[in-house]
């Protein structure tokens, strides 16, 4: 009975949650690269707002939002009862830890072991929010030893534009403006090629779909 | 608030509207049976869109006053999103913006609401237009100051002020006329409308000369006068559901499809200079809210205040 009560709650709050997100941002998916079918992928995109994995999500069509996991920190994602809930079992993100030091599992494994259980992915490779003036941050490895674990999957790109503008750093309340999600073609991890050029490869191709990139 | 005349325009919409989805269909099946033709399958998606503004548009007048405000203020707020998305603003604006969706918007049209002419009439172009520019000031950005305030007002005045002129018309008080002023709304609404669409049809069939080619490929003179006629014409044999004669209905008729006309040019404008389209893209085959609204957008202030001049008793 609990159990049933509390993923009826992680619905109603999904729902809530990104009915929200579109009542604010009139989120506007655009599938250059690809068509909106439930194949497994990893998208990743830039990271300047929190609110980034809440739009991507909500602009998936359902069928591929039930299937695809956010990868999010779990440094941020525990500190509350209710960050807990929304993390696990609202988005049911993979929690990985940023800490080296301190961590127990290996994230790129974790990752792996999602994609084997057939979900697909949402990954942010800069590792953190991008508030400096440049397009992206550097991207951490993470992209690439994942896509050197599980070579056969999909790595597409999402231009996520415009979010930061709806909820700067540090602010409280949003300001609707209208966002769009551009969805690239999708990567793979050529034979022998070697990190630093497909992370170039890869931001690259993030790059392009910025609007007026072209 | 339903009166038997605003059924008639409302079943004589519809009967348009039914003419149109069985051409759009026919085409459909002859032209574009795979859905490959461009023009056909947005022929019938702005179709199917109507329908769904014009059953929004009657539910509000089933629903009264409260319902057409309410629709106008939503209407107003997906307007306001799509233009400041395009205006220029930096993070020391965060604040001005909020108040212009959560503060300004809902305030405009809570005193629609109340009735109080006084202060909805010149609230935006006064207070909003005196104490936004403070909110942002005291963040202490200089950058581009006054572009980012005065396209942030420009924003409020069109998306905002103006458009909650549409629901204002329901407040007027024309002797003989009491109880039917939704009639005005549903009036000025299909004129303007009209008129766009019969200017976009006289365009395709006779457009040669083009009125403004570095704002609208699409408007010509021969659809400019072919569809302000035209559209006059209608609304002119439809006097007799409102509160004007022939001659005063041609007269309005003519005012509200220029204005109409003008506001599809200056929106054009600022279209061509951000570079984009459309607005939007929430309305299927149309682009965005402001596509849409612009004509009433700039007719709506208008047709109030001549009404209310030379009919009204407020």
């Amino acid at each position: 009975m609990i159990p049933t009560l509390r993923a009826f709650l992680a619905r109603v709050t999904g729902q809530a949650i990104s009915t929200f997100a579109r009542f604010i941002t009139a989120p506007r998916a655009i599938w250059q690269g690809v068509e909106p079918v439930p194949h497994q992928r990893v998208y990743f995109a830039n990271h300047s707002s929190n609110g980034d994995f809440v739009l991507l999500w909500t602009a998936l069509p359902a069928p591929l939002r039930r299937q695809t996991r956010p990868v999010a920190a779990l440094d941020y994602w525990l500190k509350s009862p209710i960050r807990t809930f929304i993390g696990r079992e609202v988005f049911n993100a993979v929690l990985i830890d940023r800490r080296p030091e301190s961590r127990t599992e290996d994230p790129v494994t974790q990752m792996a072991t999602a994609l084997d259980q057939g979900s697909s992915l949402i990954l942010f490779p800069e590792g953190q929010r991008n508030s400096t003036t440049d397009p992206v941050l550097p991207f951490k490895s993470g992209l690439y030893h994942l896509a050197k674990a599980r070579p056969g999957v999909d790595l597409v790109p999402v231009w996520i534009a415009n979010l930061n503008r709806v909820m700067p750093k540090g602010e409280v309340i949003p300001v609707p403006l209208i966002c769009t999600l551009t969805f690239g073609a999708p990567l793979h991890l050529a034979e022998d090629e070697p990190k630093d050029a497909f992370l170039a490869r890869a931001t690259e191709a993030l790059l392009a779909l910025k609007p007026g990139a072209a | 608030m339903t009166s038997p005349h605003l059924v008639w325009l409302l079943a004589g919409v519809a009967t348009i509207l039914i003419v149109a989805s069985i051409i759009g269909e026919v085409l459909r099946a002859r032209l574009s049976p795979a859905g490959d033709n461009p023009v056909i399958e947005n022929l019938n998606a702005r179709i199917n869109a109507w329908w769904v503004m014009v059953i929004f548009l009657a539910l509000a007048f089933i629903a009264g006053k409260p319902g057409v405000v309410l629709l106008f203020a939503l209407c107003s707020f997906a307007a306001l999103r799509e233009f400041l998305t395009l205006t220029t603003h930096n993070r020391a604006d965060h604040w001005s913006l909020v108040a212009c969706f959560f503060v300004i918007l809902p305030l405009q049209y809570w005193f629609l609401a109340i009735d109080w002419y006084g202060m909805y009439s010149i609230f935006i172009p006064v207070y909003a237009f005196l104490l936004l520019p403070v909110l942002s000031s005291l963040r202490g950005s200089t950058k581009d100051f006054l572009i980012r305030v005065s396209e942030t007002q420009w924003a409020l005045m069109i998306c905002v002020y103006c458009a909650s002129f549409v629901p204002a018309l329901l407040y007027l008080q024309i002797p003989g006329f009491e109880g039917r002023n939704v009639i005005l709304i549903a009036y000025l609404i299909f004129v303007v409308q009209l008129s766009d669409v019969l200017q976009y049809v006289w365009g395709k069939l006779i457009g040669r000369t083009k009125v403004a080619p570095n704002l609208s490929p699409s408007k010509t003179w021969e659809g400019l006068v072919g569809g302000t006629l035209s559209a006059t014409a209608i609304g002119t044999a439809l006097y007799w559901m409102t509160p004007f004669s022939p001659l005063q209905a041609a007269g309005m008729c003519l005012l509200i499809t220029l204005m109409g006309f003008f506001g599809g040019l200056v929106m054009s404008a600022i279209k061509r200079d951000r570079g984009i389209k459309d607005w939007g893209h929430l309305i299927a085959g149309h682009g965005g809210f402001l596509d849409r609204l612009d004509s009433v957008i700039f007719a709506a202030p208008i047709f109030f205040h001549v009404t209310r001049w030379l009919w009204s008793t407020t």
